[in-house]
C-alpha cells in the first residue's frame, strides 16, 4: 500500500515538474513553479500587524490558519495599487513557511521545459535577485520567481536599510 | 521480511498503547513500592499489562519485547497464584522498572524510525533468577500449589519448539477453520495472532497455510478456504471453541473434534483432514451474536477513546471555518432592510449551537498535567535510593490544563530542575536534622494559570543558592556584564542560567557537566516559555518556569484602534478608566501620565506606539486600560472596548517571528466573525 502511495506520489510530483502559474503584475508576466502553490484566493481582508516592511500587509485567516501576506509589487518596489475584484492572492507554501502573495492578476498555468529557461542576464544584478530564470513560451517571455528567494532573502534588504 | 507487515498505522496504535501501558504499568509500580507491597490487584494490574504487552509485541514481530514480557508475565503469574510471603518488593520494583525502561528505550527506538533491537538476554537471566530465587524462598508455598502452575508451564512451552513440549497422549486434537469477515485486510497477521494467542493453550500446532508471514500469498488463501488449525491440547471441547469464537472478524467457523490416535496423527494434517470427520459447523449468527454481547461488554467499561491530535487540528480549523460561513449568512448584506423575525430566530439558534461547538472543541485539546507530573516521581524515586537522600515529592494543582502541544516540551526541563533540586539542592539527612530541618526533603512541583501563561514551579526545601559562590564561579567564567555591586538578588541568581555554568565541582550521574541549566532554557523557549529563579540561603530554592498557552484559551478583552482590533488577556487588565474625572500629568520629556486615586501611570497610545491611523486622538474621548505586569502598571490608551471573550492563543506565522519581534504582541487569535485580532503581551510595553 506504501509502495503504491509513494508511487503516486512520485507520479504526481512528476505531472508538476516543468509547470508554472503565470500572474501579472503591471505589464510584466511572472512565473512561480506550481508545486510550491496551494491555493488561488480573492483578496481577504487582511489584518494590519505593526512595525513590519511595507510589502508584509499583515495577517489573513484562511480557514483557521494564519497566514502573512506579502504584496509582491512592493515587495518589487513598485507603486501601490488598490486592491480590486482581479487581484489575487496566491497562496505558496515552502520550507514549512506559509505566504500569500498579492498579485494584480493570475494567468494562467504553463507548461515550460527546462531547456527554454535561460540564466537570468548578469547586467543588473541588483534588481533581479529574485528572478531564478527567464522561460521563454513562444514569443513571450515569462520571468520565473525564485520562490525561496522572495521568502527568505531578507538580510540584504534589512542592511540596505541600516 | 517483517518490517512489509508493520503497517504505518498498526505501528502507531502499538507504539500508543503499549506507552500507555508503560505509563500504567510505572505508576502501579510506584505506588506499591511506596506501600512497601504488592497488593493482588496491583499483581493482577501488572500480570494483564504484561500479557497485553506480550501480545501485540509478538503481533508486531518485536520478539524482544514480548519475551521480555513473557519473562514479567511469568514472574507476576507466580506473584499472584503462590501469594508467596518473603518476597524482597524493593528488588523485585527495580528489575520490573528496568524492564520497562529497556521497554522505553526500544519504543523510542521504533518511534524514531529505527528497529528494536535491544538485547534482553541479560534482563530476562535477571527475571528469571529472580523467579527462581523467589520459587527457592518459598518452596512450602510452591508446593501447595503446584497443581495451579500447570497452566504456567504450558505457557512456558512457548519458548521451546511448539511440537514437543507436551507428552501427546494426553492431548485431544481439533481442527478449526476460520474464515476473517470480507474486507478485514491482513488475513495473514490476524491468523498470526490466532497462532500466537494458541499457543499459551496448546501442546501442538499444524495450521494452513503454514506460510503465513513468508508470503503476501497466504492473504488470498485464507480468503479463499479459510485459516485451518489443527490443535492437540489438553482443554476441553468448549474452552477451545470459546477461543476460536473470540477471533477478531470471525465471520464464519467449522470447529470439530479429531477422533484419531497417535499414529495416524501425521495424516491428520489440516488438508487430509478436511471435511473426513463429523463437523461441526457454527453459523455465522451465533458467531456474531456472541461477538456483539462482547462488544457491549466491552462500550460499557471504556468511555474514554485516544483520537489522533492531527485530526483535532482538523476539526478546530473546520470549526473556524463554520463560524465565519455562519457570520456570513446572518449579517449577509442581502438581508439589510428585511423584517425576518423567523430567520432572526432561527440565526440566533444557530449561533447558540456554533459557539457551544467551538468550545468544546478548544476544551478537547487541553491535556491535564498530571501524566507529566506522574513521571517525575519515578525520577525522584530513583535519585532518592542511588543518592541515598530521603526525598518527597508533592504535587500541587496538576490537573492544570495545558494544550496537548506544549505538554509535550515539558517535561525535559522539569527533569532537568528536578534532578538538580535532589542532586544539588537537597542536603544529606545529617546536615539536614543538623539545621534543624525534617530529615527528609521535599519537592514541590506546583502548576498554576496566570493570564495567558501557565506557572510551572519546581519548590525544593534544600540549601538554596550560595550567591558568594555563583559570582565567585561567573568572574571565573567572565560572565558578569555589570559591576556586581549593581547586581541584584534575582540577577545574580539567573547567572546559573547562562551557559557554560555550572557551581557543583563534581560531575555526578546527574547533573553537575555544565549544561543543564541552560538546556531548560532553550527548551522552553522552543515554546516561547521563560524560567527565573528565586532563593533563600538555608532555606530553599524556587524555579519558576512561565509557559505560555499556545493555542490554549484564554479570557481576553477585545479592544480597537482605528480599524485594528486586539485582545488583552483579562488576566492583566486591573481597571479600565476614563480621563473625565482623572487628572492628565505631562513631565518636562512630554511623557504623558494620568493620576488614578492619587497615583501616576505611564500613558502608552497604541495608536501612536503602534502608528494606526485613528480619528479618537484626544485622551477624553478613548478609554485607557490599566494593565499589570511584574508588578508594574501602565495605561493603555485605546479608542474603545468591544467586550469580553474565551479566545484560542495562536502563534503568529512563523515567517513573522523570525524577521522581527514586534513590540508588545504575543499572538493573535480568531474572533468569532473570523477577523483576526492581536494579542498584546504586556510585558512587551513594560520593557521599553
Amino acid at each position: 500500500m506504501n509502495e503504491f502511495e509513494q508511487q503516486n506520489l512520485a507520479e504526481q510530483e512528476d505531472t508538476l515538474k516543468g509547470k508554472y502559474l503565470t500572474f501579472y503584475i503591471e505589464d510584466d508576466c511572472y512565473g512561480i513553479a506550481i508545486r510550491y502553490v496551494t491555493e488561488i484566493i480573492g483578496v481577504q481582508p487582511i489584518t494590519e500587524v505593526p512595525e513590519l516592511p511595507e510589502y508584509i500587509r499583515g495577517i489573513i485567516n484562511l480557514r483557521g490558519k494564519i497566514i502573512p501576506i506579502m504584496d509582491v509589487r512592493l515587495r518589487f518596489k513598485k507603486p501601490f495599487l488598490e486592491y480590486d475584484d482581479r487581484t489575487c492572492v496566491i497562496i505558496v507554501e515552502m520550507n514549512e513557511i506559509n505566504m500569500g502573495l498579492v498579485v494584480d492578476r493570475v494567468a494562467e498555468v504553463l507548461y515550460i521545459p527546462d531547456e527554454d529557461i535561460a540564466p537570468p542576464p548578469e547586467i543588473s544584478k541588483g534588481h533581479n535577485r529574485y528572478i531564478q530564470g527567464i522561460g521563454k513560451v513562444g514569443d513571450d517571455v515569462k520571468l520565473i520567481l525564485d520562490c525561496n528567494k522572495i521568502l527568505t532573502d531578507d538580510e540584504i534588504e534589512q542592511l540596505l536599510q541600516l | 521480511m517483517a518490517e512489509d507487515f508493520m503497517d504505518e498505522s498498526m505501528l502507531e496504535i502499538f507504539l500508543f498503547e503499549t506507552e500507555q501501558n508503560i505509563e500504567q504499568l510505572e505508576n502501579i509500580v510506584l505506588i506499591s513500592e511506596k506501600a512497601n507491597t504488592y497488593s493482588e490487584e496491583s499483581i493482577h494490574e501488572i500480570f494483564r499489562i504484561m500479557h497485553t504487552i506480550k501480545g501485540s509485541a509478538a503481533m508486531m514481530m518485536l520478539n524482544n519485547l514480548s519475551s521480555l514480557a513473557h519473562g514479567m508475565e511469568d514472574l507476576f503469574y507466580f506473584l499472584r497464584e503462590a501469594k508467596p510471603q518473603n518476597v524482597d518488593y524493593s528488588a523485585l520494583s527495580d528489575l520490573i522498572l528496568d524492564g520497562i525502561d529497556f521497554i522505553k528505550s526500544e519504543l523510542e527506538k521504533l518511534k524514531s524510525g529505527g528497529k528494536a533491537d535491544g538485547d534482553v538476554a541479560d534482563l530476562n537471566e535477571k527475571i528469571h533468577s529472580c523467579l527462581t530465587r523467589l520459587k527457592e524462598e518459598n518452596a512450602g508455598v510452591v508446593e501447595a500449589v503446584a497443581t495451579a502452575e500447570a497452566p504456567a508451564a504450558a505457557e512456558k512451552a512457548e519458548k521451546q519448539p511448539v511440537s514437543s513440549s507436551k507428552k501427546a497422549g494426553e492431548l485431544t486434537g481439533y481442527e478449526a477453520v476460520i474464515y476473517f469477515e470480507d474486507g478485514c485486510e491482513m488475513e495473514n497477521i490476524r491468523a498470526f495472532t490466532v497462532i500466537h494467542n494458541l499457543q499459551d493453550l496448546a501442546g501442538e500446532i499444524f495450521y494452513e497455510p503454514a506460510d503465513l508471514l513468508e508470503s503476501d500469498d497466504s492473504i488470498e488463501a485464507i480468503r479463499q478456504n479459510g485459516f485451518k488449525v489443527v490443535v492437540y491440547t489438553d482443554k476441553s471441547y468448549e474452552e477451545m471453541h470459546q477461543f476460536f469464537l473470540n477471533t477478531l472478524f470471525l465471520k464464519e467457523l467449522e470447529f470439530r473434534r479429531l477422533e484419531s490416535t497417535d499414529s495416524s496423527r501425521e495424516a491428520e494434517k489440516p488438508d487430509a483432514a478436511a471435511g473426513t470427520a463429523e463437523k461441526v459447523e457454527q453459523q455465522v449468527q451465533t458467531a456474531s451474536r456472541d461477538q456483539d454481547k462482547n462488544a457491549a461488554g466491552s462500550a460499557a467499561t471504556q468511555s474514554m477513546i485516544s483520537v489522533h491530535v492531527a485530526k483535532l487540528d482538523k476539526l478546530m480549523d473546520l470549526v473556524g471555518e463554520l463560524v465565519i460561513a455562519e457570520a456570513m449568512v446572518t449579517q449577509n448584506p442581502d438581508l439589510v432592510g428585511l423584517e425576518l423575525p423567523g430567520f432572526q430566530q432561527a440565526a440566533r439558534q444557530l449561533h447558540k449551537i456554533t459557539n457551544e461547538i467551538q468550545e468544546v472543541v478548544m476544551s478537547v485539546r487541553m491535556v491535564p498535567l498530571t501524566t507529566t507530573f506522574l513521571k517525575m516521581q519515578r525520577i525522584v524515586r530513583d535519585m532518592s535510593k542511588k543518592l541515598n537522600k530521603d526525598v518527597k515529592l508533592q504535587l500541587i494543582g496538576e490537573e492544570t490544563e495545558v494544550d496537548k502541544n506544549v505538554i509535550e516540551h515539558l517535561s525535559d526541563p522539569l527533569m532537568h530542575l528536578i534532578r538538580n533540586a535532589i542532586d544539588h539542592g537537597i542536603e544529606s539527612a545529617e546536615e539536614r536534622l543538623q539545621k534543624g530541618k525534617p530529615e527528609g526533603g521535599t519537592i514541590t512541583l506546583e502548576a498554576k494559570h496566570a493570564g495567558s501563561f501557565v506557572l510551572v514551579l519546581v519548590k525544593d526545601d534544600g540549601r538554596g543558592l550560595n550567591k558568594e559562590k555563583i559570582l565567585e564561579k561567573a568572574r571565573r567564567q567572565n560572565l558578569l556584564t555589570k559591576p556586581e555591586e549593581e547586581l541584584t538578588d534575582k540577577e545574580i541568581y539567573s547567572l546559573v542560567f547562562l551557559p557554560g555554568f555550572s557551581t557543583n565541582e563534581n560531575v555526578t550521574e546527574y547533573s553537575g557537566r555544565g549544561v543543564g541549566m541552560d538546556v531548560v532554557v532553550k527548551n522552553l523557549e522552543v515554546i516561547g516559555g521563560t524560567v527565573s529563579v528565586d532563593s533563600q540561603e538555608g532555606q530553599g530554592t524556587v524555579f519558576t518556569l512561565k509557559i505560555p498557552l499556545t493555542l490554549s484559551i484564554i479570557e481576553g478583552m477585545n479592544i480597537n484602534v482605528g480599524k485594528s482590533r486586539f485582545t488583552i488577556p483579562v488576566t492583566s487588565i486591573r481597571e479600565s478608566v476614563r480621563l473625565a474625572k482623572n487628572k492628565l500629568v505631562k513631565d518636562p520629556d512630554g511623557n504623558e501620565m494620568i493620576m488614578v486615586r492619587g497615583e501616576c501611570y505611564p500613558i502608552i497610545r497604541l495608536h501612536e506606539f503602534y502608528q494606526l491611523p485613528t480619528e479618537i486622538t484626544d485622551l477624553a474621548e478613548g478609554i485607557f486600560v490599566m494593565v499589570e505586569h511584574d508588578e508594574q502598571r501602565l495605561c493603555l490608551f485605546a479608542d474603545e472596548i468591544l467586550g469580553q471573550q474565551e479566545v484560542v492563543v495562536k502563534s503568529l506565522p512563523s515567517y513573522i517571528q523570525k524577521m522581527h519581534r514586534v513590540r508588545g504582541i504575543g499572538g493573535c487569535t480568531l474572533l468569532g466573525d473570523g477577523s483576526i485580532s492581536l494579542i498584546l503581551d504586556i510585558g512587551g510595553f513594560i520593557q521599553n
